[in-house]
This record gives C-alpha cells, structure tokens and sequence, in this order.
C-alpha cells in the first residue's frame, strides 16, 4: 500500500511536475480536477503514515532529509509557475482523496494563489555584535568620589549597565530601520523568532529575522534598499523562496 | 554608511534553520477527513524538540573541541 505526499497546489494546466526526486525518493507527478491541481508524490504507507511521520519528526536527520526535499520539489515546481507550497507533512490516503480536497477547499487554495501571484518570499536577518555592555572607561565614575569607594562601585555599575540598555536599544532602532525599509518594498512580512547564534552559525546576535513578500519587479530594488539600510550591522537577505510564509491566510 | 551585506542565491546551500522557520509554520494547511496529516501543534513541539536536542549536540561538541571559553 501506498500513500500520496502533497507538495503544492496549482492551477490545471500550469505545467508537469519537475523532473527529480521527492521525500521519498519517488518522481512526483501531478493530479487534479479541471480547475486546480497538486504536484504529489507517491510514498510508502510504511514511514508516512501517522506513526511513521511522528518518529521521523524526532530525529533530526529525517526531518532535515523531509524538509530539503519538499523544499526541492516546491521550490523547482515554482520556477515558471504560480504554485502555492503545502504545509510539511500532508499526506492522503489516494489520489481520489486529493482531487475530494481539490474541490472541497477551492476557494482557499484560490485565494493563496491568488495572494502570492507574481511575488516571491525574500527573507531578512539583521546581524549586530554583542549587545552587553561595553568595559567601563577606566576613569568612570572616580573624579569626583575619590574618597567613597563604594558610590564609585555603583556609579560604575550603573553607567555600565546604561551602556547595555543602550547598547539593546541601538539593536533594536537597527532591527526596525531595516524592517521598515523592507515593508515599504514588500506586499506583507512575517516575522520569525530570532535564530540561536549556535543554530545560525555566526557569532554575532540576530535581531531581526523576518520574511516579506514582494512583487517580482521590486526585487531589485528590495535587496538594493534593504541591503544599504543596516548601517553597520550585518544584513543578510535570502531568496527567492517559495512562498511558504504567505500562502496560508494571515493569522491575528 | 551601507553595511556588510550578503544575498544568498537559490543554489546555494539552504540553512536548515532558514528552511524550518519556513516549512514548520508555512504553507497551505489542507487537513479534512480524509488527510493523515501531522496536526500544527505536534510539528511545533516536534521542531522544537529536535533543535534544542541538536544544540544540545553542538554544545557537546564545542566541550569536545574545547574551542569555547
């Protein structure tokens, strides 16, 4: 027995599925109704049911393996087409069970399509060093308090912890700056939880991550301003993705 | 004025992390009788479970390699 991945969903007629392998190592395909299609693949029942994606989900090698091949596949698939990504991990029983939700969800899958046509997932991370305080001037605090030691100690210690705070605060005036440019030449931005400096990879502090849409005769123009706008931190633009961040309807 | 800045192009290897922000949180959610799909909340904790197991592992590795202060 067998089971049927989800990549994307398309409009009928937008084109094959491409040529590669899918989570499964088998060559997706695409089935549909006559209006909306979906690019799938074919997978064992056997690690993609239920039981077998909950332990896939534990292991880090699977996931990575799972998520770089779904990513492959939508990513290729929108190459010349407007395609609207899938949520990881969408599996149906068969392909008359796709076409059943073909039909049964038109109008939302109409709707993200109609959302990111045109427009390409650009992401944004803003890099600044170390946000903790700065070693105090050597003569802080001493001029005026020669015989009191110990309103030298606190003086000092507040100065230095002033210098954090504004040390916080100028990260964060930089992290707005360059979301505000990039909003100015996006359609909608979504914005993700900073990445751990162990998981990113560098050592400065992230403390910007966010993902925006954009019209693609922007794109030039998004990557120019928003690359000029850091001021000294570090920015670091990603793309084009697929728009994964923008084809379910906005959460409030 | 304009900062250190660098665009990544689409071959060039993806960071896992960049793909999990996107692909845990993102796409069309299709669920309905007929799907075996995971539900949301079990991705996040999911996720959430393998990165702190995974920098779990790398701070090992970072004891190990005896490069952190």
């Amino acid at each position: 027995m067998s089971l049927v991945w989800v990549y994307a969903v398309q409009e009928a007629g937008a084109g094959e599925a491409p040529d590669m392998s899918g989570v499964d190592g088998e060559r997706p395909r695409v089935v549909g109704t006559e209006e909306l299609a979906a690019v799938v693949g074919t997978v064992a029942d056997d690690g993609f049911d239920e039981a077998g994606l909950a332990a896939a989900m534990e292991d880090l090698g699977r996931i990575e393996m799972l998520v770089r091949a779904h990513h492959g596949v939508v990513a290729a698939t929108a190459q010349d087409r407007t395609v609207a990504p899938v949520r990881l991990a969408t599996v149906f029983r068969d392909d008359d069970a796709v076409t059943a939700m073909l039909r049964q969800r038109h109008d939302d899958i109409r709707a993200a399509l109609d959302r990111v046509r045109g427009r390409r997932e650009w992401g944004v991370k803003v890099y600044v060093d170390g946000t903790a305080a700065p070693p105090p001037a050597p003569d802080a605090g001493a001029a005026s308090t020669g015989d009191r030691p110990g309103t030298a100690y606190l003086l000092r210690r507040r100065a230095d912890r002033d210098r954090g705070a504004e040390a916080r605060e100028d990260a964060r005036a930089v992290a707005e700056r360059v979301a505000g440019t990039a909003a100015a030449c996006a359609v909608d931005v979504r914005r993700f939880a900073p990445q751990d400096a162990r998981l990113s990879g560098r050592t400065q502090e992230m403390v910007l991550n966010a993902t925006f849409l954009v019209d693609r005769e922007r794109e030039d123009e998004f990557r120019d301003t928003v690359s000029r706008s850091g001021d000294g931190a570090v920015v670091e633009v990603t793309g084009p993705w697929p728009p994964f961040s923008f084809a379910a309807a906005e959460e409030s | 004025m304009s900062g250190p800045v660098s665009i990544s192009h689409p071959d060039d290897e993806l960071s896992l992390v960049d793909l999990l922000d996107r692909l845990l949180a993102g796409g069309v959610v299709l669920t309905g009788e007929v799907t075996i799909s995971l539900a949301e909340v079990d991705l996040v904790h999911v996720s959430l479970r393998a990165l702190i197991s995974s920098v779990s592992t790398l701070q090992q590795g970072d004891r190990e390699d005896a490069t952190d202060a």
